[in-house]
C-alpha cells in the first residue's frame, strides 16, 4: 500500500498500532478491487466513445432497451461484490473494537480548544501531549466537556468521537514508538482547527520516567521574580481556571499547568512552547487565539514577565 | 389522432406587448410554471455565484499553512453559508426550476396541477434564502456547520442569532419544497397526456415524481429538528442540550434520517437529465427503462435506513454499525445499475458529442469514481479512519458537484433552446465544460490524499506539515479555475439569449414530448398533441415505419 501514495508523508497508510494494521488490510483489499472496477468502466466507456462515435453516413442505430442477461448481470456483480466487502467489515470491527474492560488506563476529555489527558492508575494529569507507553494494550476513554470533538491519530487507526453524555472508548495497542501528530476531526467551534493531538509513543522506561516527573508536584518558585510570578498567578483569579498541583489552584476549565513547561508546544499546537510564545499569549490572547476562554487580563509588561518566568520554572 | 386541449383562461390571458414595468409585474405576479421555473433557475444561479465566492473565499484562506486572510469566525460563517447554500439554494431550487419547466411539457400538460400554490412555493423559498443570508447584516451567519450539530448550536455555545436564522430560514424555504413535490406528485399522476401511461413519462419525469415522495418524507425530519432547535434557543427547552440532560446524538439522527436522503434528493433529478441525455444522444432507447425507474424507487425507500453511516464514529456499538454498513452497501446495487445502463445505452450507439453528452461522459466516470470512494465509507473501518477529514470532502464533492451539478449543466445546455428559443453558445460551452471539468479535478482529486495524509475538514487553517501547502495551493488554484468558468457560463448565457442560434423545434432530434411544442412556448404549451403509445412519442412520429409501440423495443 505504501508507494500508492506520497510514502514520505504522514498518512492513514503508515500503520503504528495493531487496529491500524488491521483496518489498513481492508483498506488494501478494497483499493485494489475499487481501481480495478473504476479502470474497467473508465476504459469501457472511452472505448465505446470511440467506437460509437457518430460519423456522416451511419446507419441509425439497431433500436434496442433491453437484454435479459445483461441486465441480470448488472445485478448480480455489485451484489457479489458488496456481499464479500460486508463479510470483511464485519470481520474487522469485530477485531478493532472490542468491549471495554476494566478501569481505562487513559481518560482523555475533549474541550473547547484542548485536550485534557488524565492517568487513573497514578493520578497524572497532562493537557494536549499525551505520553503512552508501546506494546500495551491500552483502554482510552473519552469524555467530553462541551460539544462534540474527536480523537483522530492517523497511524493509530480508528478515529472516536468525543461526546457529551457519552463515554466512548478504543483499544490502543502502539506497535512504534515516535511522536505523533493528530487533530480534533469534528467541528467543534471558533478553534477547531487549533485543537491537534501529539502523542509521545514511548518505550517502558521512557514513558515510567514521564510518569514519574509528572507525578511530582509543581515545583517552588526558585527565585524572587518567580514568587512574585505566582502571587500575581493565585491572586489575579488565573486559578480560576488552571490547576496547578500544590497551590490553591485547581480548576480544570483550563489546562493542567503543574508542569507545562515541559511540553514541547502550546495551546493545543499552534506554537513552539517558549518565553516569547507565553509572553505574547498572556499580554493578549485574543490576539493570538481569537475565542479562546482565555481572557485579556490588562496585565503590565512587568506582571507578564513575572509570570512567564514562573511558568517556565513549572517543569 | 391530435387531440385538441382546451387553453385555460383564454380571455384572461395579457396582452403580448409589455412595457417594462408591466413586464416585471408579470414576472412577479406569475403563476405560469414556465415563467416560475425560469425564477427558480435564476434564483439558483444568483446563490451558485454566491456560494461559490464563499468557496474561492475558503480557498483563499486555505491556500497557505497558516494564512490570516480570513478570521476564523468569519471562516467558520463562511463554511457554514456555502454548504447550506449550495444544498438548500442551489440543488433545491435548480430541480425545482428544471422540473417546473420541463415536466408539463415532457407530460403534454399546459401548466402544473396548482399555479398558485407553484408561485407560492417558489416565493417562500426565495423569502427563506433572503432571511438566511440576512443573518450577516444581523451580527453575523450561522456559525456550526451546515449540520449544526448539537450542542455546538445550542444558545450556551452560539450566542449569537446565526442559527436562528439558520432555523427559521430553512423551516420557510422548505415549505417552498413540500409545496412543489405536491404539486409534481398530483400534476404527473393527473395531467399526462392521453395515452400516457405512468411507465411511460420520460425518466426525467419519473425520477422528479420519485423524488417529491422523498421530500415529502424527509423534509419533516428536518422541519421537527429545526423546531427543536428553536425551542432549545429561545425557549430553554432541552432537547439537545447536553449540559442540562439533552442528547446531542438525538439531533445527528434526527438531522442524517434527512440528510442523507436528502443527499438523493440532489441525485435524482440529475439521474434523470442524464438518462435523457444518453438516450438523445446515443440516438438510442435508454437500456432498461424499467430497471432504471424501479432502481431510483429502490434508493429513495433505502435511503431512510443509511443514515447512521454519517455516524459511524460517534460511539453506537459493532451491532449497529454492520447493520448500517450493509445498508449502506445496499445502495451500491441500485446506483450501479444505473452507470451499466448508461454505458449500455451508448454501446451500440452513434454518439454525439454535444456539450450536454460531454457533461454525461464526464459525470460518468466521476460518478464511478465517487460512488466507490462512497462504498470506501460504508466500510466502517475505512469510515473511522476517513470521516470528517478532506477525503470525505473530496467524496461528496464528486457525488454533489461532479454527479449532480454535472447534471443540472447538462440540462442547462439541453434544455435552454426549448427555455429560449436559441442555442446555448457551443463555443462558449466547450471552453465553460473544459475549464470547468479540468478545474474540478484538480481542486477535489488531490484533497482525497489530503484527507489520507490526516487533514480533518473544517479548519480555518492548518500547520506546515509536508506536503499540507503544496497540495493545498494545487487545490486552490483548481477552485479559481471553476470560478472562472463560472463566468463564461454566465456570458455564454447573456450573450445567447438574445444572439444565439436560433433552435426551431427540436434541435437535438429528441423522442419526448417536450420537443413537440414551440420553442419558448407562449403562455399555453400545447394546442393539439399526438396520442401517446410509447416511451418515445417523437420517435414514433418521426419513424412511422417502425414505431415503439409496434417493435417492442423495450
Amino acid at each position: 500500500m505504501r508507494f500508492v501514495t506520497i510514502f514520505f508523508l504522514q498518512s492513514v497508510l503508515h500503520s503504528a498500532s495493531t487496529q491500524a494494521k488491521e483496518i489498513n488490510k481492508l483498506f488494501g483489499i478494497f483499493t485494489i478491487a475499487a481501481v480495478l472496477l473504476l479502470l474497467f468502466v473508465s476504459s469501457l466507456i472511452i472505448y465505446i466513445c470511440i467506437r460509437f462515435r457518430d460519423k456522416p453516413g451511419n446507419p441509425i442505430p439497431v433500436q434496442i432497451g433491453k437484454n435479459n442477461r445483461i441486465e441480470l448481470l448488472m445485478f448480480l456483480f455489485p451484489t457479489v461484490m458488496i456481499a464479500i466487502f460486508l463479510v470483511l467489515t464485519i470481520r474487522t470491527i469485530n477485531r478493532v473494537m472490542k468491549p471495554a474492560r476494566g478501569q481505562p488506563d487513559v481518560i482523555i476529555t475533549g474541550h473547547q480548544w484542548w485536550w485534557e489527558v488524565y492517568y487513573p492508575a497514578t493520578g497524572v494529569t497532562a493537557a494536549n501531549e499525551i505520553h503512552l507507553p508501546v506494546n500495551r494494550n491500552l483502554l482510552i476513554e473519552f469524555h467530553s466537556a462541551d460539544v462534540v470533538h474527536d480523537w483522530w491519530v492517523p497511524e493509530f487507526g480508528n478515529k472516536m468521537d468525543v461526546v457529551p453524555g457519552k463515554n466512548n472508548h478504543i483499544w490502543l495497542n502502539i506497535t512504534n514508538a515516535g511522536n505523533y501528530v493528530g487533530a480534533c476531526s469534528e467541528f467543534c467551534g471558533a478553534e477547531h482547527a487549533w485543537m491537534r493531538i501529539r502523542v509521545f509513543a514511548e518505550e517502558e522506561p521512557a514513558y515510567q520516567t514521564w510518569l514519574d516527573a509528572n507525578k511530582k508536584t509543581a515545583s517552588i518558585p526558585s527565585d524572587e521574580l518567580a514568587m512574585r510570578g505566582m502571587i500575581l498567578f493565585q491572586s489575579a483569579s488565573c486559578g480560576s481556571c488552571h490547576r496547578i498541583s500544590g497551590t490553591f489552584s485547581k480548576a480544570n476549565i483550563g489546562p493542567d499547568l503543574s508542569h507545562i513547561f515541559s511540553r514541547t508546544t502550546m495551546l493545543s499546537g499552534m506554537m513552539p512552547m517558549n518565553e516569547k510564545n507565553l509572553h505574547a499569549w498572556i499580554s493578549d490572547p485574543q490576539l493570538v487565539k481569537p475565542d479562546s476562554k482565555m481572557p485579556d487580563f490588562i496585565f503590565s509588561r512587568d506582571s507578564v514577565n513575572a509570570i512567564v518566568h514562573y511558568l517556565t520554572q513549572l517543569k | 389522432m391530435d387531440e385538441t386541449i382546451p387553453a385555460p383562461f383564454q380571455n384572461m390571458l395579457p396582452a403580448k406587448v409589455l412595457n417594462r414595468d408591466q413586464k416585471l409585474l408579470q414576472w412577479i405576479s406569475s403563476v405560469d410554471h414556465k415563467q416560475i421555473g425560469i425564477m427558480y433557475l435564476l434564483l439558483s444561479l444568483l446563490f451558485l455565484v454566491i456560494g461559490g465566492g464563499e468557496a474561492l473565499l475558503m480557498r483563499t484562506q486555505l491556500a497557505i499553512p497558516n494564512n490570516h486572510f480570513l478570521s476564523p469566525e468569519a471562516y467558520n460563517q463562511i463554511f457554514t453559508m456555502h454548504g447550506t447554500t449550495m444544498v438548500f439554494l442551489v440543488a433545491m431550487p435548480a430541480i425545482f426550476g428544471f422540473g417546473n419547466y420541463m415536466v408539463p411539457l415532457m407530460i403534454g400538460a399546459n401548466d402544473m396541477a396548482f399555479p398558485r400554490l407553484n408561485a407560492f412555493s417558489f416565493w417562500i423559498t426565495f423569502f427563506g434564502g433572503g432571511l438566511l443570508y440576512f443573518s450577516f447584516l444581523a451580527g453575523g451567519g450561522p456559525d456550526a456547520g451546515w449540520f449544526n450539530y448539537a450542542p455546538l448550536n445550542e444558545y450556551n455555545y452560539s450566542s449569537r442569532q446565526g442559527i436562528d436564522y439558520f432555523a427559521i430560514g430553512l423551516l420557510l424555504s422548505g415549505i417552498g419544497s413540500v409545496g412543489g413535490s405536491i404539486n409534481f406528485i398530483v400534476t404527473i399522476l393527473n395531467f399526462r397526456a392521453k395515452g400516457m401511461r405512468l411507465n411511460q413519462v420520460p425518466l426525467f419525469v419519473w425520477m422528479i415524481f420519485v423524488n417529491s415522495f422523498l421530500i415529502l418524507a424527509a423534509f419533516p425530519c428536518l422541519n421537527a429538528a429545526l423546531a427543536m432547535i428553536e425551542m432549545d434557543r429561545q425557549f430553554h427547552a432541552h432537547f439537545f442540550n447536553s449540559a442540562s440532560g439533552g442528547s446531542a446524538l438525538l439531533w445527528q439522527h434526527l438531522f442524517w434520517l434527512f440528510g442523507h436522503p436528502e443527499v438523493y434528493i440532489a441525485m435524482l433529478p440529475s439521474f434523470g437529465i442524464f438518462s435523457e441525455v444518453f438516450q438523445t444522444f446515443s440516438r438510442k432507447p435508454i437500456f432498461s427503462y424499467a430497471i432504471i425507474a424501479s432502481s431510483s424507487v429502490a434508493i429513495a425507500l433505502l435511503s431512510f435506513g443509511v443514515w447512521v453511516h454519517h455516524m459511524f464514529a460517534v460511539g453506537l456499538g459493532n451491532t449497529v454499525n454492520s447493520f448500517f454498513a450493509a445498508s449502506s452497501m445496499l445502495i451500491a446495487i441500485p446506483t450501479g445499475i444505473k452507470v451499466f445502463s448508461w454505458v449500455a445505452t451508448m454501446y451500440g450507439g452513434s454518439i454525439r458529442f454535444s456539450i450536454p453528452m460531454m457533461f454525461a461522459i464526464a459525470f460518468l466516470i466521476q460518478f464511478t469514481f465517487g460512488g466507490l470512494t462512497g462504498v470506501a465509507f460504508a466500510i466502517v473501518p475505512i469510515d473511522w479512519q476517513l470521516t470528517d477529514t478532506y477525503f470525505v470532502v473530496a467524496h461528496f464533492h464528486y457525488m454533489f458537484v461532479g454527479g449532480a451539478v454535472f447534471g443540472l449543466f447538462a440540462g442547462l445546455f439541453y434544455w435552454f433552446p426549448k427555455m429560449t428559443g436559441r442555442m446555448l453558445d457551443e463555443k462558449l460551452g466547450k471552453w465553460f465544460f473544459w475549464l470547468f471539468t479540468i478545474g474540478f479535478n484538480t481542486t477535489f482529486l488531490i484533497q482525497h490524499v489530503l484527507g489520507l495524509v490526516g487533514m480533518p475538514r473544517r479548519v480555518f487553517t492548518y500547520p506546515d506539515l509536508p506536503g499540507y501547502g503544496t497540495m493545498n495551493f494545487i487545490s486552490t488554484i483548481g477552485a479559481f479555475m471553476m470560478g472562472i468558468a463560472a463566468i463564461v457560463l454566465v456570458i455564454a448565457i447573456m450573450k445567447s439569449r438574445k444572439n444565439g442560434v436560433v433552435a426551431g423545434k427540436d434541435p437535438w432530434d429528441a423522442v419526448t414530448l417536450e420537443w413537440y411544442c414551440d420553442p419558448s412556448p407562449d403562455r399555453k404549451n400545447f394546442d393539439k398533441i399526438p396520442l401517446v403509445k410509447s416511451r418515445r412519442p417523437l420517435w414514433d412520429l418521426k419513424h412511422p415505419e417502425n414505431p415503439d409501440w409496434k417493435s417492442k423495443i423495450n
